[in-house]
């Protein structure tokens, strides 16, 4: 599928969607609330079949959060670069799309640990490496108080 | 047992703490198993006992410098991991690295892949109770092993692969040694059949246990030899060729049977396909420049890189979002190891303990790959 | 004081009669309980450490090593001087453990192996106690071994130990059938189930060829529910490694793990030397039909090496199971037992009585 086919593809789905081609994939940016629509959709559809959820990311901008998803259609062979974000930082909450990959259940973990983005309707939302108390180390104002990293 | 039977009889479920100090979870992984006598209802890993903020520190190194966290990682498949980064960086440069480099490259990866599977399975035998495997395959990992420290100093850890290129040419011996090795290894390959595959217990202990479908090993993300096991073409390799791999012909080891013992069948069969690799390879290693001179301070372009290659036990990705500076802004590495942990609770559910074990030895985890 | 070393009755009754002189039929009597204690615990010692370094050995062999090389030639030492650390490692108990029966395990274990000891024959005149109903008192005894098992795995508070001890449970009592059958097997070819007249009945040939067929089919399963009674590889689930780290034991350190370790090994003894009594003519030498010479030859081989080199073969043919075969499940080990062994045993035994009946063996 060219890019412009999936512009059109996309764009029927979800207006509000942006496709840009970016250095290796093409990539979708989409509002955190129609992301779960547009990612069930994206699986769904024969067209594209994105079933295999290679890699979720999640990473801060300082002013926003990112999380971007790494899809790959095991039938076309074709990559593809979702990203939303949230403005929020106190509470930053996006929707999850463990019922769509369930692989993303342990990745969204990962996120919310180490980021802080909570994922509305994951069914286990607990931090998975570090305790309880421990802040977001990978948001860029955490201090690193016990300079474990920064030297 | 019908479920009228098993109504009658009050059980009890309970819970089991498996790890973080177990033999068969190899690393500190702790489990929680919920049990009903021998039978396990639920499988909740707890992970982070390693977790060293990999990623975090990453985003205060030079780019040359992260190779050497990426060999800590998935410490069995060392050079696949910084091959992955070597490959992020140099693409996003642009730059074109010699063929030399990409054939030593291939060879090692391959070497690797090799020493991974033999210590996977004497691992595997172990874990079943097969003690003996497990010297059979340090005996030949050892030569591996011999062959990288001639060439780079180190055995396990290797660092060999640098951004635009090779830290040093190989060792005027290798090609021999590579030889030597091949013709020692592909002897001793018939002995793990002879000695594990054959078996009817280990057959028993292994057909038909943990079957997991396509359908569930890509929802789940499985990759590498257990995600093939089901079906699931996912060979980097094959799919998105890199280095020497667009110059050699191989088979994707796939199998469709979906339970342990296809798992284990794949990983042989890998192994056989590593040698054929690496002898297309090695006596035809071209002439050449073995790196190419990056900048004193090498800056990526602004922008996002992903790179993907086959580790030893799957899909492994680097995607590096640079700001244009001397560091990375955010390095997020896709082990496969910690997506394939994901499915281990789906796939041994309603299994035996023995079972568990042998599943979770089939997956072939290694915990410094999930915990980074 | 007579003595030879192809018959001990002589040198056995020379100390009774020496000691009754001496003493009142029930202080010779105590004397004499004394002295096969002392024996027994002795042989016991030596021979369990013995064992673990043949074990060892056998072992590293089968890996390609070399096993133990350092403490004294070829290692000789080596577990002499674990089994001095082991005395001396500090014995910890886990804080709410059943104090008593967690202290008791270990001993009901170790006990129960030297009353096994105590009726096999190692020679001629060599037995502590000939009772007439041998066979039965050694399947009767090794069975209150599982109690200690169930023991420790129940008292030590510790969820690994106790499925560790329900498995063994499940196994010893179910393979206790087979090991029973397969001896009543062949008590049926001798006619008695005392151990000294069963070797005695083979002085013509030893069991496994007078009894062919059914003699060898039970050898196999006697080798095999053996195997598994001591919870050895490939039925060693109530220690399983690599699931329950350690299974019953996992609480027990010191001298008290030492006994559970010492027993594992003199109870791969008392299998093998029945499987020796039983099956291969106990201390009788191996002859021949008609080759007299060879026979006279064999014959100068005294009886106590003849016992011992086949209780040495038994032992290497199950060290070679256990070191070669991957472990099986709780599950299968019951589906061996009960859908495979029982009915082969019961089939056999029947077998077994018409070849008696027809007098069709040798």
């Amino acid at each position: 599928m060219s890019l412009e086919d999936l512009n059109t593809f996309i764009q029927s789905i979800e207006p509000a969607a942006e496709v840009v081609q970016g250095k290796q994939f093409p990539e979708v940016m989409v509002p955190d609330d129609r992301l779960h629509q547009l990612a069930l959709e994206l699986k769904e559809n024969p067209s594209t079949a994105m079933d295999y959820l290679i890699c979720l990311t999640g990473a801060d901008f300082e002013d926003h959060m990112k999380v971007i998803y790494h899809l790959e259609s095991t039938v076309h062979n074709t990559v593809l670069v979702l990203k939303t974000k949230t403005l929020s930082r106190i509470n930053p909450v996006l929707p999850t799309v463990c019922d769509i990959w369930q692989t993303a259940e342990f990745h969204e973990r990962e996120v919310f640990d180490l980021l802080g983005i909570r994922f509305k309707g994951h069914p286990d939302m607990r931090r998975l490496f570090l305790s309880e108390e421990w802040g977001f180390p990978l948001r860029k104002d955490y201090v690193d108080e016990v300079r474990i990293v920064d030297r | 047992m019908g479920e009228a039977e098993q109504d009658r009889i009050e059980t009890q479920e309970y819970l089991v703490n498996m790890g973080p100090q177990h033999p068969s979870t190899h690393g500190v992984l702790r489990l929680l198993l919920k049990l009903e006598g021998e039978i396990v209802h639920h499988v909740d890993p707890h992970i982070g006992y390693i977790h060293s903020g990999i990623e975090k520190m990453c985003e205060s190194l030079t780019y040359p410098q992260i190779p050497y966290l990426t060999d800590r990682m998935d410490y069995l498949s060392a050079h696949m991991n910084e091959e992955a980064v070597c490959l992020c960086i140099e693409n996003a440069l642009g730059v074109e690295v010699p063929d030399r480099v990409k054939y030593i490259r291939t060879i090692f990866s391959e070497l690797q892949r090799l020493a991974s599977h033999q210590l996977w399975w004497c691992v595997m035998g172990m874990d079943l109770g097969a003690l003996t495997t497990f010297f059979y395959g340090l005996r030949d990992r050892e030569k591996i092993l011999d062959i990288f420290e001639e060439t780079c100093g180190a055995r396990l850890t290797l660092h060999y692969s640098i951004p635009g290129g090779l830290m040093f040419d190989i060792h005027p011996n290798f090609r021999n040694r590579v030889h030597e090795f091949l013709n020692y290894f592909r002897e001793k390959l018939p002995e793990y059949d002879q000695l594990l595959t054959g078996n009817v217990i280990f057959q028993e202990r292994t057909r038909g246990i943990g079957i997991f479908p396509r359908e569930a090993v890509i929802n789940y993300g499985v990759t590498g030899p257990s995600g093939r096991a089901s079906g699931f073409s996912c060979d980097v390799r094959k799919h998105h060729p890199y280095s020497a791999y667009p110059f050699v012909s191989f088979q994707e080891a796939l199998d469709d049977r979906c339970d342990t013992l296809a798992r284990y069948k794949v990983r042989i069969r890998e192994m056989w396909e590593s040698m054929s690799i690496i002898e297309q390879l090695i006596d035809n290693i071209p002439e050449g420049d073995y790196q190419v001179k990056l900048k004193g301070v090498v800056k990526l372009p602004e922008g996002e890189y992903f790179q993907r290659v086959e580790s030893a036990r799957g899909d492994f990705g680097v995607f590096i979002i640079s700001d244009g500076k001397k560091s990375p802004y955010r390095l997020k590495f896709r082990s496969p190891g910690f997506s394939n942990l994901s499915a281990l609770h789906a796939m041994s559910k309603g299994w035996k303990i023995a079972d568990l074990v042998a599943i979770m030895s089939s997956l072939d985890l290694v915990i410094p790959d999930i915990d980074r | 004081m007579a003595f030879s070393i192809y018959d001990f009755s002589s040198f056995t009754q020379s100390i009774h009669e020496g000691l009754s002189n001496r003493l009142s039929p029930a202080g010779t009597l105590a004397v004499e309980w004394v002295i096969v204690g002392i024996v027994i615990l002795l042989f016991v010692a030596v021979f369990g450490l013995f064992l673990v370094y043949a074990e060892r050995k056998v072992c590293a062999f089968f890996q390609q090593r070399l096993g133990p090389m350092r403490v004294g030639p070829w290692g000789l030492v080596q577990t002499i001087a674990d089994f001095i650390k082991l005395l001396m490692k500090e014995l910890i108990q886990p804080a709410r453990a059943d104090k008593f029966l967690y202290n008791l395990a270990p001993f009901i274990v170790i006990i129960v192996t030297f009353l096994a000891i105590s009726v096999i024959p190692f020679a001629k005149g060599l037995q502590a106690f000939d009772f007439d109903i041998g066979v039965f008192f050694v399947t009767s005894i090794t069975a209150v071994g599982v109690i200690g098992i169930l023991l420790a795995g129940w008292s030590s508070n510790n969820k690994y130990s106790l499925i560790g001890a329900m498995r063994s449970g499940a196994q010893i009592i179910s393979y206790e059938l087979s090991v029973g059958l397969s001896l009543i097997t062949i008590v049926i070819l001798a006619g008695t189930l005392q151990l000294s007249g069963i070797v005695e009945a083979q002085r013509a040939g030893w069991f496994i060829y007078r009894g062919h067929i059914p003699a060898i089919i039970a050898f196999f399963v006697f080798v095999i529910a053996g195997t598994a009674e001591t919870n050895r590889g490939p039925f060693d689930l109530a220690e399983a490694e690599s699931e329950l780290t350690a299974g019953f034991h996992t609480e027990y350190s010191g001298i008290k793990f030492a006994f559970f370790f010492l027993a594992e090994y003199v109870n791969l003894f008392i299998v093998s030397a029945m499987a020796t009594t039983v099956f291969l003519g106990g201390w009788m030498p191996l002859h021949f039909g008609n080759l007299e010479e060879f026979n006279h030859v064999m014959d100068l081989i005294p009886p106590v090496f003849w016992f011992f080199i086949k209780v040495f073969f038994v032992i290497f043919l199950i060290m070679w199971f256990k070191w070669t075969f991957p472990r099986l499940r709780i599950d299968q080990i019951l589906t061996l037992e009960w859908k495979f062994l029982l009915p082969i045993n019961l089939f056999n035994i029947i077998l077994m009585t018409v070849i008696v009946l027809m007098g069709w063996h040798f």
